[in-house]
């Protein structure tokens, strides 16, 4: 880290951004998610509501009821009281295992994603499904997760080209990270992976399945299992999770 | 029986909104609501109810529209040609709505959104704590011929009023200030956006709005590798052709365009409203003065209930509507055809 993170600037005349790299690594991605969670556990009554983006947090306010300058104050009071890329990660996450077909008619683009990694298809599919990627931010739609970091060899660039329309539940691949699709969209990630897991369950207990910091594996299925997955009740897609830590 | 709106005909472009999600960008899902938050308080201030009420926004062009009881509605944001069983009805206005008559709402005259609003509201289900669609998120859909929306409970108030309201359906100038992102652009690019004229281009929706300019486009320093960061409504996005695109109510809640300004919350209804080809300023002011118009704003808000005023005759009596100019530029709903 240079001297320069962390640093806390405005965004627009609604936000704050107390960011801790401008690129992406871990202890920034972490420190982050803490970062956040401890925002959220002072409970200011003049913060709105807050968010992690990839390597930063995000503070929304009135502009028209709050002055920010006691509120920036306390937050880089907050940013002294501790190493924050060492700080261990907020309680409560789980680690997560959404069953997945690689390649074939779910998931088109294996073949090409393994062949721009230099590996066999095998070797691609026993890469992605023993990786354990954590969700680094959720975004672009809801429940919708950012996840990774996946091996060097996966550092992908995005195609030139837009595929028009992914399903829900679709697991794409681009710069080392997977997004597993909540909406039906288009994408310039390459489609690897189906699952039958929906990341925005309306009317729900808990209609966003994931939260970020929570870790994730796609273990792989044959095609011929899908149609159980689909049918999961929970529209979970079959996932199974469990509390970390 | 709960009463009912039925939707005869339908434009491509109804959907239910109301202020829209807030608390989820954690969760992947921005604020999305009425492109013209402005317009929902005026409409919540001619029915004398809560702004929090869902109404139908239109953009660019109505519908055709019945209720199963006797109502009130209210009509505001973009105007737009409106007649209540065949006579013409004056927009930035509340009417008595008999059961059975039909509401014809043709296309915006100006502008991009128009909103109808009944009294007691739309009252389809809250969720996430709104009523609003919010199409990007794939939350909910557009309305179409054959829905039926369930209405709240009216406890009655005033029909037959008005208010008087700026034009702000055709672009103009609209302030803008530096956000966190604005050092990744030579600080005499951020200088030209201000002295640019720029077009609404016909390229925009709730996501947001294109801009067109002659000239050089704008482009950040280190291009487009920057990492994905947050957006807010209002924020102006540089896309890889360097044009200017005004995110509204319906962005994403992270990108990886670099934002060169950002829009202040009092002006994006205008930045919305701003019909294709409309003239655009982007002004760059101060954090100071940008905070002043905001909560000149709220005080303007507030005050909106008591600027109600009786309109003068019943529209619907007059034969020579549109020989009336009720508010500066904009006539009270009835263009002559051209």
């Amino acid at each position: 880290m240079t001297g320069a993170w962390p640093k806390i600037r405005p965004v627009g005349l609604t936000g704050l951004l107390v960011s801790f790299a401008d690129t992406l690594s871990d202890p920034a991605n972490r420190a982050a998610l803490a970062f956040r969670a401890a925002v959220e556990a002072e409970a200011w009554p003049d913060v709105l509501e807050s968010s992690c983006t990839l390597a930063s947090c995000f503070i929304r306010f009135d502009p028209v009821e709050t002055d920010p300058e006691p509120l920036e104050a306390r937050l880089a009071d907050l940013l002294a009281a501790r190493d924050w890329y060492a700080a261990p990660f907020p309680a409560g996450r789980r680690l997560w295992r959404i069953p997945c077909v690689f390649g074939g008619d779910l998931a088109p683009q294996l073949g090409d994603a393994a062949q721009a990694a230099g590996m066999s298809p095998a070797q691609a599919i026993e890469s992605l499904s023993t990786a354990r990627t954590r969700v680094l931010t959720l975004g672009f739609a809801p429940g919708m997760p950012y996840l990774g970091t996946l091996p060097p060899a996966w550092d992908l660039p995005r195609q030139t080209e837009l595929t028009p329309r992914v399903p829900v539940g679709a697991l794409v691949l681009a710069i080392r990270q997977f997004v597993l699709f909540a909406t039906t969209a288009p994408t310039g990630w390459r489609h690897v992976g189906q699952t039958a897991f929906t990341g925005y369950r309306p009317g729900a207990d808990r209609p966003f399945a994931l939260c970020a910091g929570d870790e994730v594996m796609f273990p792989a299925i044959p095609a011929e299992d899908y149609a159980a997955c689909e049918a999961d009740p929970s529209g979970l897609g079959g996932a199974t999770w469990e509390v970390l830590e | 029986m709960t009463a009912r709106l039925e939707i005869c005909a339908a434009g491509p472009g109804l959907t239910v909104q109301d202020a829209g999600f807030l608390g989820y960008i954690g969760q992947g899902l921005s604020r999305g609501g009425a492109a013209d938050t402005r317009a929902l308080a005026e409409g919540a201030a001619l029915l004398r109810q809560s702004p929090d009420l869902a109404a139908i926004e239109m953009a660019g062009s109505g519908g055709t529209f019945r209720v199963t009881r006797d109502a009130r509605l209210a009509l505001t944001g973009a105007p737009m040609q409106a007649t209540l069983d065949g006579a013409p009805l004056a927009w930035h206005a509340c009417h008595a709505w008999p059961a059975g008559a039909e509401l014809r709402i043709g296309a915006v005259q100006g502008g991009s959104y128009g909103y109808l609003h009944v009294g007691g509201g739309i009252d389809t289900p809250v969720e996430l704590g709104s009523r609003s669609t919010h199409l990007t998120a794939g939350l909910g859909r557009a309305l179409a011929a054959g829905d039926s929306l369930p209405l709240g409970r009216d406890p009655g108030g005033p029909v037959g009023q008005g208010l008087q309201v700026e034009d702000r359906f055709c672009g103009g100038e609209i302030r803008i200030i530096r956000s966190f992102q604005s050092d990744s652009f030579a600080p005499e690019d951020v200088t030209r956006l201000s002295e640019t004229p720029f077009t609404r281009d016909p390229r925009g929706n709730r996501m947001g709005v294109r801009l067109a300019h002659a000239g050089d486009g704008f482009f950040a320093r280190g291009g487009l590798t920057v990492l994905s960061e947050i957006v807010v409504p209002g924020d102006i996005q540089v896309t890889g052709e360097g044009a200017p695109y005004i995110l509204g109510a319906e962005s994403q809640t992270t990108g990886g365009y670099p934002r060169i300004a950002t829009v202040i919350p009092c002006d994006l209804p205008r930045a919305m409203q701003a019909g294709p080809g409309a003239p655009i300023r982007l002004a760059l002011v101060d954090r100071a003065t940008a905070l002043a118009a905001e909560r000149a704003e709220a005080k303007l808000l507030q005050a909106l209930p008591k600027q109600v005023r009786p309109l003068l005759r019943d529209p619907r009596e007059m034969s020579d509507l549109l020989s009336y100019q009720l508010i500066s530029g904009v006539t009270a709903g009835e263009e002559p055809s051209p």
